[in-house]
């Protein structure tokens, strides 16, 4: 679900998995993620070698990639990255599963899933807040 | 999802941080796989124990929840990173046993048993046939959902825990009946000749089924330590938490067996050797116990090498939890194998253990442990209770 607001104001609706208000820059995927072993909690660098985001840092984005995977300890390296100051800002996902599900929820970053994360670049301004995902598309796209 | 009052007042935060944080995952998680509310639970396993695996983001927040989270219902513990007793022996670091420690004392202040065993079902912690439970630990969750016929997720550490402090479930998954049906029948015609054959048809059966449920025939008897060296390895090496052997499942004879079909004959057992096995004759290390060793497998390791002598070139450990080894004191079975210079790793296990860089290859009689020493960097093999014997006498494996 959709609807525009002028040229570059877009507007989706998905479901609360944590709630809160989160703003940030997009930094986006089409791959899945794995906090532990994948995501170096002190940098908050992508480890994961071969991933289309490896050498990004995730740290105040808002994270968009598909779903989570990997062990569930994950859900504690999120908590970490939080604790430390390198977590995203906030996290929409296509389907949340129980990793990045649990590990958004004990570490207060607010996400959101059953959205069509297709729609978001990277570098868009997006903001979060009850379900409802506001993208203010980047110029000369 | 229907939430009762109480149930509102916790996500509200009336009963605390620990409750209100653990409610929030049940309902999150309950929203995400279609639950339509929470039910009770009898006992939680929790696992992601080790600070290996948790390390200082996990003790973190083990901490946070100990400030004022207390468990609800009988909460039993997967193995630690080390013996809590006598770490030293097994060649744990002070700094590791140190966060270790803290790791088990932020558990203990919520009110969990320090059992740090993955099979709670040997020492107290057994649930009846039906019981909704909250287990993680792969092993024991599939054990309880298949010899036993409890009904559980396979929980993550976090979940479970979750669980523990509101003393309740989000229904979906293996609670409900629906989701327990089998989908494929595993016809097994390979003879099973020795204990480790249990493990290598679990890896034959994860690999062949993936995430389906099978339903097997052909087998005529398992025993309790076949049964759980079984559940160990199938889900390891790929199927769901649960499967039906007729005549041993409670409940199989409830089911027919599904139309698609896979058979297990011998060179599949073969095959599974081949692959879990590494071209390595040299053994450096040696662990039974994979799941923890049960009593009488203790006593079978006591019998085999009484009046043996294992190499000094080989450190042999018998991974079980201190409740087993406190019964092995009382039949000095302990003496015997410790005479014969092997250890007692209690608490703790090969899985879960630092042992990255240790050692350069393993004997076992688990097919699963030899999937976790290949993470450590360890060649491996896999074998029977003699054949493990017979190289740590001799520290090669022939």
């Amino acid at each position: 679900m959709h609807s525009c607001c002028g040229d570059r104001k877009m507007e989706l609706r998905g479901r609360t998995i944590s709630r809160g208000v989160a703003e940030g820059e997009a930094l986006t995927t089409t791959q899945p993620i794995s906090f532990y072993g994948g995501v170096d909690p002190n940098t908050s660098e992508i480890i994961e070698k071969g991933h289309e985001l490896q050498g990004k840092k995730v740290k105040d984005t808002i994270l968009v990639f598909p779903n989570g995977k990997g062990s569930t300890v994950g859900s504690y390296t999120l908590y970490r990255m939080k604790k430390g100051g390198n977590a995203p800002a906030g996290i929409l996902n296509k389907e949340c599963e129980t990793v990045v599900a649990v590990g958004a929820i004990i570490s207060e970053i607010p996400c959101v899933d059953k959205i069509d994360i297709s729609k978001i670049r990277t570098g868009d301004m997006v903001r979060l807040e009850n379900g409802v995902v506001t993208i203010k598309k980047q110029k000369f796209q | 999802m229907y939430l009762t009052k109480e149930e509102e007042r916790m996500l509200d935060g009336e009963e605390g941080y620990a409750v209100k944080k653990s409610i929030e995952i049940l309902v999150a998680l309950g929203e995400i796989y279609g639950a339509e509310k929470l039910i009770n639970v009898g006992s939680v396993q929790v696992a992601g124990v080790s600070y290996h695996n948790l390390g200082d983001a996990g003790l973190e927040f083990l901490n946070e929840l100990a400030r004022d989270g207390k468990v609800r219902v009988l909460t039993t513990l997967n193995p630690a990173g080390m013996d809590l007793e006598d770490w030293r022996k097994l060649g744990i670091s002070e700094e590791f046993a140190e966060k270790q420690k803290l790791v088990i004392d932020a558990f203990r202040k919520m009110g969990i048993i320090i059992s740090c065993t993955c099979t709670p079902y040997l020492i107290g912690n057994l649930p009846r046939y039906g019981e909704h439970i909250a287990w993680s630990e792969s092993s024991a969750v599939t054990f309880a959902n298949s010899v036993i016929g409890a009904k559980t997720n396979r929980e993550g550490g976090p979940s479970a825990l979750a669980a523990a402090f509101v003393g309740k479930t989000a229904y979906y998954g293996l609670h409900l009946e629906k989701n327990r049906v089998p989908d494929i029948h595993v016809d097994v015609r390979a003879k099973l000749k020795k204990f480790s054959d249990w493990g290598a048809l679990g890896y034959c059966i994860g690999k062949k089924v993936e995430d389906k449920i099978p339903y097997i025939t052909g087998i005529e008897a398992a025993d309790l330590d076949e049964l759980k060296s079984f559940c160990a390895s199938v889900v390891t090496y790929g199927s769901k938490p649960l499967f039906y052997m007729r005549g041993i499942t409670p409940g199989s004879e409830k089911h027919q067996p599904p139309k698609e079909h896979v058979i297990i004959e011998d060179k599949d057992i073969k095959e599974a050797y081949e692959s879990i096995n590494d071209d390595v004759d040299v053994i450096d290390f040696i662990c039974i116990g994979c799941p923890h060793a049960s009593i009488k497998e203790i006593a079978e390791i006591a019998r085999l090498l009484k009046g043996k002598k294992i190499s000094p070139n080989i450190e042999f450990w018998v991974a079980t939890s201190r409740s087993m080894k406190q019964l092995a004191d009382k039949r000095s079975y302990t003496k015997t194998i410790e005479k014969a210079g092997g250890k007692f790793a209690c608490d703790t296990c090969m899985a879960v253990a630092p042992l990255k860089g240790r050692f350069r290859s393993v004997a076992t009689t688990s097919a699963k442990g030899c999937y976790y020493s290949r993470a450590n960097n360890m060649k491996t093999k896999l074998g029977s209770l003699e054949e493990c014997i017979a190289a740590a006498v001799t520290g090669k494996w022939s």
